[in-house]
């Protein structure tokens, strides 16, 4: 610690050069902090402890198809399921197609399942009691400026209503709140009563697009999901159970391999990066040599000089690599506040600040190594004289 | 001070001048700016001095290859990602255009946006199929066919997991609507059996899709009698009867969606508003086009602008590399510079050949990058979820168009990573860099 003066004189010897490689490397993990959030959005780093104990069950066949509701009391009575709730997806879009929402009709206990979906007992009360009545995200209502009392006309593009009206009229008697930021993405939807879908819809109501069940202990949970799928075993509606990341998980995969496109970007700046941040610290080391020289003659052991070198190339990437990943943190947070949060973008958060810093102090000892060799193994003869 | 801003803010107005000029102009203005110059360094006396100077300069490229190769690389980079990603967007979006075309139209039901949300009852259905702007064939049948859509899972080849696969029930009118579907290993499916054909592309992303292959869908044993080639979407489909998919389905009579032949293009208007006006159904008409059209816009858009967003930062690191590579190659060349003007060779010439310089290494890093993603990606099979939620496989496809557009940003990267070192060694005062050590 108490050569950071030197080294940081060092560092900024060639002022120009160096804040020069800084910006490169601050673009650098500016990237690699953006497309590691798009990352996590789609893999599915968003853990809960709720999330861990849930378990889905769609339709074996496909997730689109629709399951009886008559399955909701032989769930709840598998042992092991201490809770269990069904919603139907609904989508459509407000006002124009370009605003497609993530719509759910619920049944009446689904936020007893969703602990991280925080509505108050009032607002719980009037969406229970109001029959045309809507919850949405908190981030939704900004979006749209939705307020709550505000009567919302969706437009239905799979459910018409019975007579044939596309547009659904929905009460917004709550508005939900999700406070852990991993799971912000879950503060965009909009969730209304099943019952009243069921009665006013042309067609699909009598049905449940998929179940949600919570499982007194998640490690049990394989067996749990065996026994549910085995009561419609061989009807014409067997069903498949897996846990809520398993299922959200492939279902991103769908979409495309989202981390061998990240992987393969990420691969290709990187190597750029080591090239850059190399050339520079060979350059650096080249001038000095001289002061090396100096430094060892003054009693500095090789050991230190190596260390010097190697602190310095680390100083350098962590410079730029906290920049860089603090601007990623503030425009990723612009890029959801303004674009809403159904961009797949989750926070920049520790997991993606672990790897950076990894990566830094990686990269910074990799492109040090060489010229910090050199440092150390320099004569002081031949490098005071010049040769 | 103020000089020296000053003279900042007008260097990045020319470098911005630039950048603009060369996102505008066609390949042809290129060449023709490119032949001016070589022209001018070969024919003027200016020019000549200009080319001297940067042939000494390209000679001492192999000494300082490491930084050289700085620009090179970082160049190399951004071309490789945005000609990849943008390779990504272009095929999905052809093989979606290709599906489509003006002279044949899809009909959903009023407000419902892609098949898999829309339904048409049975009288719905024969309606439009007999609408008189329908082409109909020799024996008088309209071309047209209602047809089912529903998502099955198969498990893919390349993860072993499962993904949805689009099952298209098919109506008679199918392979009159749709003449480039072609079989290409055993036969048409019988109508009113359990068989299946699967197109070429599906057949290679999914597994169980081998000719003969039988496995269960709506809860019954269904056999693949064929593969089809259609050169389009539907290349990711299977097709079976629209009759028996109905009845293993539930189905009863209603369909997805109807697709007609027009009598002409321009039949078009009168039969979407002979729909609109019919009261006893709700539809909508689009041309296969504009539906395909609309189904490609939001993901290739997507694409495209992550592509751009990537590419703009790895860019601004690029720059900067080449930054410090060309201060450092001018700072190398402080005396010989400094010898020059003094023996009279004006700035010009070496602003010149630190530029032509840098953008001859730009161009290397460009065609460098640009060569790697056609390598790799030209023709890489990829797939995404469609509209239909169902997977549509697609090729990435690196056009000529996308590698000219690489090379242009090589250029513009070039370009103001040169410019100011350029400018740096054409306004050092001569007695002190011929003092330098």
């Amino acid at each position: 610690m108490k050569y950071l003066h030197l080294v940081w004189s060092a560092l900024f010897r060639r002022k120009t050069r160096t804040v020069f490689t800084i910006i490169s490397v601050i673009a650098a993990f500016l990237l690699f902090g953006l497309l590691d959030s798009v990352r996590d959005a789609f893999v599915g780093a968003a853990h809960s402890a709720a999330g861990a104990s849930r378990m889905i069950t769609t339709s074996k066949e496909s997730f689109v198809i629709s399951l009886p509701t008559s399955l909701l009391m032989r769930i709840q009575a598998v042992p092991g399921v201490s809770a269990v709730t069904y919603a139907n997806w609904f989508g459509g879009y407000y006002q124009q197609p370009k605003n497609q929402l993530i719509a759910e009709s619920v049944a009446n206990n689904f936020f007893d399942l969703y602990p991280e979906m925080k509505l108050s007992p009032g607002e719980l009360h009037a969406f229970h009691a109001t029959r045309a009545g809507a919850v949405a995200g908190a981030s939704l209502a900004r979006r749209f400026g939705w307020k709550v009392g505000d009567k919302i006309p969706i437009q239905a593009t799979i459910f018409p209503q019975k007579g044939g009206s596309n547009t659904w009229t929905f009460d917004l008697v709550g508005i939900y709140h999700v406070t852990d930021p991993q799971l912000k993405g879950e503060e965009g939807a909009l969730f209304f009563n099943w019952d009243y879908f069921d009665q006013a819809a042309a067609f699909g109501g009598g049905t449940a697009g998929w179940y949600i069940e919570r499982v007194a202990n998640p490690k049990l949970a394989d067996g749990v999901a065996r026994a549910i799928d085995a009561i419609s075993a061989n009807s014409d509606h067997e069903t498949k159970t897996e846990s809520e990341d398993a299922f959200q998980t492939s279902f991103a995969s769908q979409f495309a391999n989202i981390g061998l496109l990240v992987g393969s970007i990420m691969g290709c700046v990187f190597f750029t990066l080591i090239l850059l941040t190399g050339n520079t610290m060979a350059q650096a080391v080249r001038e000095r040599i001289p002061e090396l020289a100096i430094l060892k003659t003054i009693g500095f052991s090789n050991r230190s000089v190596l260390s010097l070198v190697l602190a310095e190339s680390v100083l350098l990437l962590a410079l730029g690599g906290a920049i860089g990943l603090a601007i990623a943190g503030v425009a990723v947070g612009g890029i959801r506040a303004k674009l809403g949060p159904q961009i797949p973008m989750l926070p920049v958060g520790k997991q993606t600040w672990l790897l950076g810093v990894t990566l830094m102090v990686l990269i910074g000892l990799l492109v040090g190594a060489l010229p910090a060799r050199r440092g150390m193994r320099l004569r002081i003869v031949d490098a005071l004289s010049g040769r | 001070m103020i000089r020296n801003i000053g003279w900042s803010l007008l260097t990045l107005l020319v470098a911005a001048a630039f950048v603009a000029f060369v996102a505008i102009v066609p390949w042809w203005g290129g060449a023709l700016a490119a032949a001016l110059l070589a022209a001018w360094l070969a024919l003027t006396r200016v020019g000549r001095q200009a080319w001297s100077v940067t042939e000494v300069g390209m000679s001492t490229v192999p000494q300082r290859l490491g930084a050289a190769s700085v620009v090179v690389v970082g160049i190399a980079g951004v071309v490789g990602v945005l000609v990849a990603l943008f390779a990504m967007a272009e095929g999905f979006q052809s093989t979606l255009l290709e599906t489509g075309n003006t002279d044949t139209a899809i009909v959903l039901r009023g407000g419902s946006q892609a098949e898999l949300n829309s339904g048409l009852a049975h009288d719905a259905t024969v309606i439009i199929s007999n609408e008189p702007q329908v082409k109909r064939d020799s024996e008088g049948r309209p071309i047209a066919s209602p047809e089912l859509v529903v998502i099955a899972s198969l498990p893919k080849k390349s993860s072993g997991t499962d993904a949805n696969v689009e099952l298209r029930g098919v109506g008679e009118g199918a392979w009159a609507l749709r003449p480039n579907v072609h079989i290409i290993a055993g036969r048409r499916f019988t109508p009113g059996l359990r068989e299946l054909i699967v197109g070429k592309r599906a057949a290679m992303e999914f597994e169980h899709t081998a000719l003969g292959s039988r496995f269960n869908l709506g809860g019954q044993p269904w056999t693949v009698v064929g593969e089809f080639d259609s050169g389009d979407e539907h290349d990711s489909e299977l097709w079976g009867d629209a009759d028996v998919i109905a009845a293993a389905y539930r189905r009863g009579d209603s369909r997805n969606s109807v697709t007609v032949r027009l009598q002409s293009p321009k039949a078009f208007d009168a039969f979407k508003a002979a729909l609109a006006s019919d009261p006893r159904f709700k539809a909508d008409a689009s041309t296969t086009r504009d539906y395909y059209n609309r189904q490609s816009e939001l993901l290739t858009r997507a694409i495209r602008v992550l592509g751009t967003a990537v590419a703009i930062i790895m860019a601004i690191g690029a720059i900067f590399g080449a930054l410090n590579t060309m201060y450092a190659a001018v700072a190398a060349r402080t005396r010989e510079i400094a010898t020059l003007r003094a023996m009279g060779f004006r700035g010009g010439p070496v602003v010149v050949s630190v530029l032509i310089e840098t953008l001859l290494l730009a161009l290397a890093g460009g065609v460098i990058g640009g060569a790697i993603a056609w390598a790799l990606f030209d023709h890489y099979t990829a797939s995404t979820l469609g509209s239909n939620f169902s997977q549509v496989v697609f090729e990435f496809r690196v056009t000529p168009a996308l590698l000219a557009n690489g090379l242009k940003w090589a250029l513009a990267i070039g370009f103001v990573g040169g410019l100011f070192p350029a400018l740096r060694a054409a306004r050092m005062p001569v007695t002190d860099g011929l003092r330098e050590q």
